[in-house]
């Protein structure tokens, strides 16, 4: 479990700075140490966006080497497929939204969109478990990272967090009306 | 909810997860800086984020977004010599625009001590360059204390107010993107109450006249605070030496990033080499290096960029007659890009070859993901502002662009910006154009902010040089690209200052108006002379977070009539709003969780295939 490594990775605007330090919050809370480090600047503007999470002891520099993430979370399929090719190591966990902002090659005709048939077949064959979360039914896209969230807490995905902690996490993070609807969609998600 | 503007203020001591950035503006409040300026550039606005979360009438000290780079150092200058401790912050390439005024800072008795805070981009994340800022502190003689981390950040904060204060003079804190914005829970000190401004200011404390001969004995005097500044170093313990038994007579010099890169992986290492980590990379204190080079055989001068520290240590060495073998910069690609872990493990794979298993070989990339570069959000009024001009330009003009939101122009379907080069260049860049030119017009393109951070001269001397170029204003109404920080446009409207400085043919349209804009643009491009457009719409991303609060608010979006759209793909290819979704039967949809029913889309449709939601207005 140490060092404990999660690549977080969407497009600019799908909300990945929450969803990041409400992780890292989650981590603080359940007493383990942890690092973060997200994009900010040009990147956000509509184009690719990374956070790293690292937890344990053994943990120096906030970035994390190719190939050794434990967990990809992806919050649209084409970020989520590049998270999987450049961070995921051999037998780590995809988690990923079934949600394609296209990018602009793809848009402008000169390449084609990846699918989740695609991520499931690459999953398969890189020896990696691929979890995906269906968002179909949430009203606002923009709670998308909460159902990220209850999903970590439904399936334990980080060693020693609990639902919980995460959500003493959003009430550091988020308060008011903003709280309660995130709470709501994040425990739609984490309960079994 | 812990609001960062209230834990930025409170007592403490306390513990509490905050990015590198908004300990820094923690470090401010404790050390009672009184006066803070910058100009907006990744990796540095969330530094005034933070500021700019604390409640007005609590904040502790003074805040502005000065016009540009050179001007928040002047401001942070002045109000040191007043007495007060200041700081003033931006990105590398914000240096240069300050250099004028920066290189003088060590020359003068700055009573009330200044803390220069400098955010370098390696891997050139959001700039044009991933210059190295060092080279320029060793021409200015200041002395530069690089922390790796964000505790670290705030901790050195702390000591270079404390050194500035001590020798009365400018301290450098160089950071690094990842090291601005990485976040890790800090230990942080006590704030009791601000500090009142003072106003102390005496020509007597100088001389502040740095001319001619006594510009050379004020030097003398910077050599001499300079020299000081190490035993500083010393006694703060800024240089730090982890020593191992099974060295195998190794050892790593670093700084910054690079250092904690080293320690995740040595982690999996066969034997731990003896390290020295740098705090202070300007001046370098000799004792601390001297003693760490006599107890090592070899040793790998570790470091991002360029070969700032190696050449100093290798002239060490050899003034000492050491015999220890110096590795550095070996192959080009050394030169280049940020010491990620990965990198730092190929080169250390490369100098020590038994030091680590031998890495697994670049495996081929699982699947060819497209690129996703940065776009114009959706419903950008500079995104209808490309789709008019781009009518109006023949295929041989020549269009220049400069830095913002509107450099994203270059990119297709607009391919609108053929030379970028920095902030306020379009204009000078698009006159050396114009010369000997009678058959192309020449374009240029220039941003709000931009215009009033450096775009002015240019747009004078065409004026006075009698330059024929055309010269659009993108007028948003904010720094947009770096988080909608406001500018001087918001009391100095620049069409009647356009008029002041007596230019005939200035035209201006909102950028939605794309029909008229493309005349507009016609009509100035054929003006003798330098004509001007002022495309304007407010940016849409900060207009819809604003509408996005109040309450009521009911999102709308269009929509693509089936029976009418004969895919020619003028809206998804030619306009190119990211909201656009092109299907595998070549019909296009548009995706809800982008469209914000701007409506600008619609004139590029050829059929009028486009529009509003049944029932929604």
């Amino acid at each position: 479990m140490n060092p404990y490594n999660i690549h977080i990775t969407g497009v600019g605007g799908q909300g990945i700075g929450l969803l990041s330090q409400a992780i890292l919050r989650g981590i603080d809370s359940a007493g383990i140490t942890a690092m973060a480090v997200d994009t900010h600047g040009l990147a956000q503007r509509g184009g690719s966006v990374i956070s790293r999470i690292r937890c344990g002891q053994k943990i120096h520099s906030p970035l994390i080497a190719k190939k050794s993430a434990d967990i990809v979370l992806g919050m649209e399929v084409h970020e989520a497929m590049r998270g999987l090719d450049f961070a995921l190591k051999k037998g780590g966990t995809l988690v990923y939204l079934d949600v394609s902002w296209q990018p602009l090659p793809v848009r402008l005709g000169q390449e084609k969109e990846i699918l989740v048939e695609d991520i499931k077949r690459v999953c398969k064959s890189a020896g990696v478990k691929a979890i995906q979360v269906d968002v179909r039914s949430l009203e606002d896209s923009r709670s998308q990272n909460m159902a990220l969230l209850g999903t970590l807490a439904k399936y334990n995905l980080i060693p020693g967090v609990s639902k919980k902690d995460y959500e003493v996490a959003l009430n550091d993070l988020l308060a008011g009306e903003m709280l309660k609807n995130n709470l709501v969609v994040f425990r739609k998600y984490a309960t079994k | 909810m812990k609001k960062l503007g209230e834990v930025l203020i409170q007592k403490g001591p306390f513990e509490e997860i905050l990015m590198g950035n908004e300990a820094l503006v923690r470090a401010m409040v404790e050390t009672g800086t009184k006066v803070v300026t910058s100009y907006p550039g990744s990796p540095t606005p969330e530094i005034a984020t933070g500021i700019q979360s604390i409640a007005k009438d609590k904040q502790p000290f003074y805040f502005e977004f000065s016009v540009n780079e050179k001007v928040a150092t002047e401001v942070a200058f002045g109000s040191a010599l007043n007495g007060n401790l200041s700081c003033v912050f931006y990105k590398s390439v914000g240096l240069n625009v300050a250099l004028d005024t920066f290189v003088q800072l060590s020359l003068m008795n700055i009573i009330g001590g200044m803390v220069v805070v400098v955010g370098d981009d390696p891997g050139a994340n959001s700039s044009q360059n991933e210059q190295d800022n060092r080279n320029v502190y060793k021409m200015s003689r200041v002395t530069v204390l690089e922390p790796s981390s964000p505790q670290e950040a705030y901790e050195y904060y702390i000591h270079a107010a404390a050194l500035a204060v001590k020798e009365q003079t400018a301290v450098v804190l160089r950071l690094t993107t990842h090291v601005c914005h990485a976040r890790q829970k800090i230990k942080f000190g006590v704030y009791d109450n601000a500090v009142p401004g003072k106003t102390q200011f005496n020509h007597e404390n100088g001389p502040y006249i740095a001319l001619t001969t006594m510009a050379l004995d004020m030097k003398r005097k910077s050599i001499r605070k300079l020299d000081r500044s190490k035993q500083f170093i010393k006694d703060k313990g800024l240089n730090v030496q982890t020593l191992v038994k099974d060295n195998q007579g190794k050892g790593i010099i670093t700084a910054g990033l690079t250092y904690l890169s080293v320690l995740d992986v040595l982690e999996d290492a066969h034997y731990k080499p003896n390290i020295l980590k740098l705090g202070a990379v300007n001046p370098l204190e000799e004792s601390s290096i001297l003693s760490f080079l006599k107890r090592c055989d070899q040793v790998l001068v570790l470091e991002e960029l360029d070969d700032i520290l190696e050449l100093q240590i290798k002239a060490l060495a050899y003034d000492n007659g050491l015999k220890t073998k110096l590795i550095g910069k070996q192959i080009d690609e050394d030169f280049v890009g940020e010491y990620t872990p990965d990198k730092v493990k190929d080169k250390l794979a490369m100098v020590w070859p038994d030091l680590l298993d031998p890495g697994s070989i670049n495996e081929p990339s699982l699947f060819k993901v497209p690129d996703r570069p940065a776009q114009m959000c959706p419903g950008c009024g500079h995104r209808s502002a490309f789709f008019a001009i781009k009518k109006a330009l023949k295929n041989e003009d020549v269009t220049v662009a400069d830095i913002g939101c509107h450099t994203l122009g270059y990119m297709p379907p607009y391919n609108i910006g053929e030379v970028l080069m920095c902030m306020g260049a379009s204009s000078g860049m698009a006159s050396g154009l114009s010369l000997f030119n009678d058959k192309k017009r020449v374009v240029a393109f220039l941003g709000d902010s931009t215009f009033f951070h450096a775009g002015l001269p240019g747009l004078i001397n065409s004026i006075y040089n009698r330059h024929d170029i055309t010269l659009i204003i993108m007028e948003n109404g904010t720094t947009a690209m770096t988080g909608h920080q406001d500018h001087a446009g918001e009391q100095i409207p620049i069409e009647s200052l356009l008029k002041g400085l007596g230019i005939e043919s200035i035209l201006s349209c909102d950028t939605y108006s794309q029909a008229k804009l493309t005349d507009l643009v016609k009509t100035s491009m054929a003006v003798k002379g330098i004509s001007v457009v002022i495309a304007k719409h407010p940016c849409m991303l900060k207009f819809t977070r604003l509408s996005r609060k109040k309450p009521g608010y009911i999102q709308r979006h269009v929509s693509i009539d089936p029976k009418i759209c004969n895919k020619t793909h003028d809206c998804v290819e030619r306009f190119g709003c990211p909201t656009f979704v092109r299907n595998p039967d070549n019909s296009v949809d548009i995706n809800l969780d982008l469209c914000i029913g701007d409506g600008s889309c619609k004139p590029s449709c050829p059929v009028e295939a486009i529009g509003f939601e049944k029932g929604a207005k």
